[in-house]
């Protein structure tokens, strides 16, 4: 039952069986998960008459790299890949930082007004102005086909506020005292002292933003209009979506790889996550804690 | 005479204020300022994407016209919520809502529940992890991916997937993601394929704090792995089975507006509008501001209601609440 009992221990047969089940449906799990995005990877270097003929593969006959070398020819995709990275690295530092500074202030158990401004913050948790008056202050500020439209309506996600303020309450307050009592401000405490103490939190809330950025759709298809300012996400759905023929015609020139385009399309667009997924991954239980939720 | 006995007069010594003391806001202002200057920016933003939007929702109530803005647009009162009522739409949207909302919690609520206990029965700690590792990955994937990869596998000409089904059932082929009746089938499987691993943490880390001890004393007491199941790991989770319940009926009527929107087309509109695509539609495509917003307002308190109504409940059957 719990990871202490020993295997070696004479297990009941319909133990066993059930245990010889159990592995058989979650290795079964781990491959469903898995195994589309391999299809998908191995088929972006594929050829075109191979995806048409072959069903299932997980390694091309012919290893070919024409389509990405398509793509990487194109202006628009190009241009969308440059813009994407960064508008995420531009956003993850400004959502960051303004998740640090408002997360430190409401850390302080003694600071009046502190409890209004929880309240405010959870109050959006439950209840939201919703999709078109969000659009028509984004419109009004004059942030329509703006990069900033795809950061600011974001800057601060409220549960990541929440689980960054419990974490500075439980920094050892001997530390900043002393820092006090040698004349530093607030300011001071929070820069060289609490900040460098920080820096997991710091490293895992950038990645969780990045991600976040990386993956948004619905901010661009509000919000922009113009084509040449379209993130990677929109690519990928003007390729793939049911009629990617005409969508094509919007990318330069004359399409060739129609298929092997859209496979290898996914694929980029998936690769970075993958190159950081280590580092989400260790960090991983500090991002679901609802708990902290409540004082 | 007893006067000399007395004790001295304590005097009250005044002492130094010390943080947290209760003061006057423009003490608390001085004494604090570099604490209320850096809350300032994540004040101006919850203030400007937040709550300026609330004040928005007014337009729901007028005939918005933006060259006239907020204060200049004719006020109708409830028109927009009697037309949305009455309309031919509401009936269809609700359905479509709610539906979506059942099946969810049908198959995608219970779904990381189950794979946890299974991952919590699994000895092999390199494999649990292993296994851990690859299931949480799509939960990272956008939207984009996942719908991309639905079109890839299901369309109708190189479909992997959808050329297996046509060689094992035959018949003509189908073609999946244009289809209104296989619209719902193929969301709930998208939903279960990109949350349910990830969703596995919450209840994985609940059961990670239950004390060794308490299974030793059940196997004491001639309790089997079943039992040990049933009075020791289940108990265990509940807590935060009814946390995740109150937070996903909060939910339920906002499906999840990029997958819906992505696998949304003109040919399964009549099972795929739901609420929230349809306040798209209405707002941002065809500038029906006012009616949009009115939508979007009836189905945020809706969601609101639901929230504080199972929260209510869950206190009402003596487990802990959320707020």
């Amino acid at each position: 039952m719990s990871a202490k009992k020993s295997v070696g221990q004479h297990a009941s047969v319909g133990s066993r069986v059930f245990d010889a089940l159990n592995i058989a449906l979650l290795v079964g799990l781990a491959l469903v998960t898995v195994l589309p995005l391999l299809y998908v990877l191995a088929g972006s270097f594929a050829t075109e008459s191979e995806i048409a003929s072959r069903p299932f593969f997980l390694w091309p006959e012919k290893f070919v790299t024409s389509t990405y070398e398509y793509i990487f020819a194109t202006d628009t995709f190009v241009r969308a890949l440059i813009t994407t990275i960064v508008v995420t690295a531009v956003g993850a530092a400004v959502q960051v930082m303004l998740t640090l500074t408002m997360a430190y202030p409401l850390a302080k158990r003694y600071l009046p007004g502190r409890t209004l401004v929880l309240n405010l913050v959870i109050f959006t948790l439950v209840f939201s102005g919703g999709m078109i008056p969000t659009y028509l202050v984004v419109r009004d500020l004059g942030l329509l086909n703006s990069y900033w439209a795809l950061i600011l309506p974001l800057a601060i996600n409220p549960f990541y506020l929440i689980i960054v303020k419990s974490f500075f309450q439980e920094l050892p307050q001997a530390l900043e005292e002393a820092a006090r009592i040698d004349g530093c401000n607030e300011m001071g405490v929070f820069f060289k002292i609490v900040l460098p103490l920080s820096k997991p939190i710091i490293a895992t809330f950038s990645l969780f933003y990045a991600v976040g950025i990386w993956n948004d759709y619905m901010s661009p298809l509000l919000y922009i209009d113009d084509n040449s300012k379209w993130t990677l996400q929109v690519i990928v759905r003007q390729l793939t979506s049911a009629n990617a023929e005409n969508a094509l015609a919007s990318l330069d020139s004359v399409f060739f790889p129609v298929e092997g385009l859209k496979f290898a399309v996914v694929v980029i667009a998936t690769l970075p996550i993958l190159l950081f997924y280590p580092f989400l991954q260790k960090h991983f239980a500090k991002g679901v804690l609802i708990g902290s939720v409540k004082e | 005479m007893a006067t000399d006995l007395a004790p001295p007069p304590v005097q009250a010594v005044p002492r130094k204020p010390r943080r947290g003391d209760k003061v006057s806001t423009g003490t608390a202002l001085l004494r604090y300022r570099w604490l209320y200057l850096m809350l300032l920016p994540g004040l101006a933003y919850f203030a400007i994407f937040k709550y300026l939007p609330m004040y928005g929702l007014t337009i729901a109530f007028q005939d918005f016209v933006p060259f006239l803005g907020y204060s200049g647009s004719e006020w109708v009162g409830l028109a927009h919520f009697e037309d949305l009522f009455t309309g031919p739409d509401f009936g269809r949207l609700l359905g479509n809502t709610l539906i979506l909302a059942l099946l969810m919690i049908v198959f995608a609520f219970p779904a990381p529940i189950i794979v946890a206990l299974m991952l919590n029965e699994l000895r092999f700690n390199v494999l649990k992890r292993s296994i851990q590792s690859l299931v949480y990955i799509p939960h990272f994937l956008s939207w984009t991916i996942v719908a991309s990869l639905t079109y890839l596998l299901f369309s109708v000409d190189f479909g992997v997937i959808a050329n297996w089904i046509h060689g094992f059932v035959g018949g003509t082929k189908v073609d999946y993601v244009a289809q209104a009746e296989w619209f719902r089938p193929i969301i709930v499987m998208q939903t279960l394929w990109k949350s349910t691993g990830w969703g596995t943490i919450i209840y994985l880390a609940a059961l990670a704090g239950v004390n060794p001890d308490m299974y030793e004393a059940a196997r004491m007491d001639g309790a089997g792995r079943w039992r040990q199941f049933w009075h020791v790991t289940l108990p265990a989770i509940r807590p935060t089975i009814v946390v995740m319940a109150i937070l996903t009926s909060g939910n339920l009527l906002d499906a999840s507006f990029e997958q819906l929107w992505l696998m949304t087309n003109s040919l399964n509109r009549s099972t795929a509008d739901v609420f929230d695509t349809f306040v798209y539609y209405v707002g941002i495509t065809q500038g029906g501001y006012s009616y949009a917003t009115a939508v979007g307002l009836f189905k945020g308190v809706a969601g609101a209601v639901l929230i504080f109504g199972c929260n209510w409940l869950a206190k009402r059957l003596g487990q802990r609440g959320l707020f």
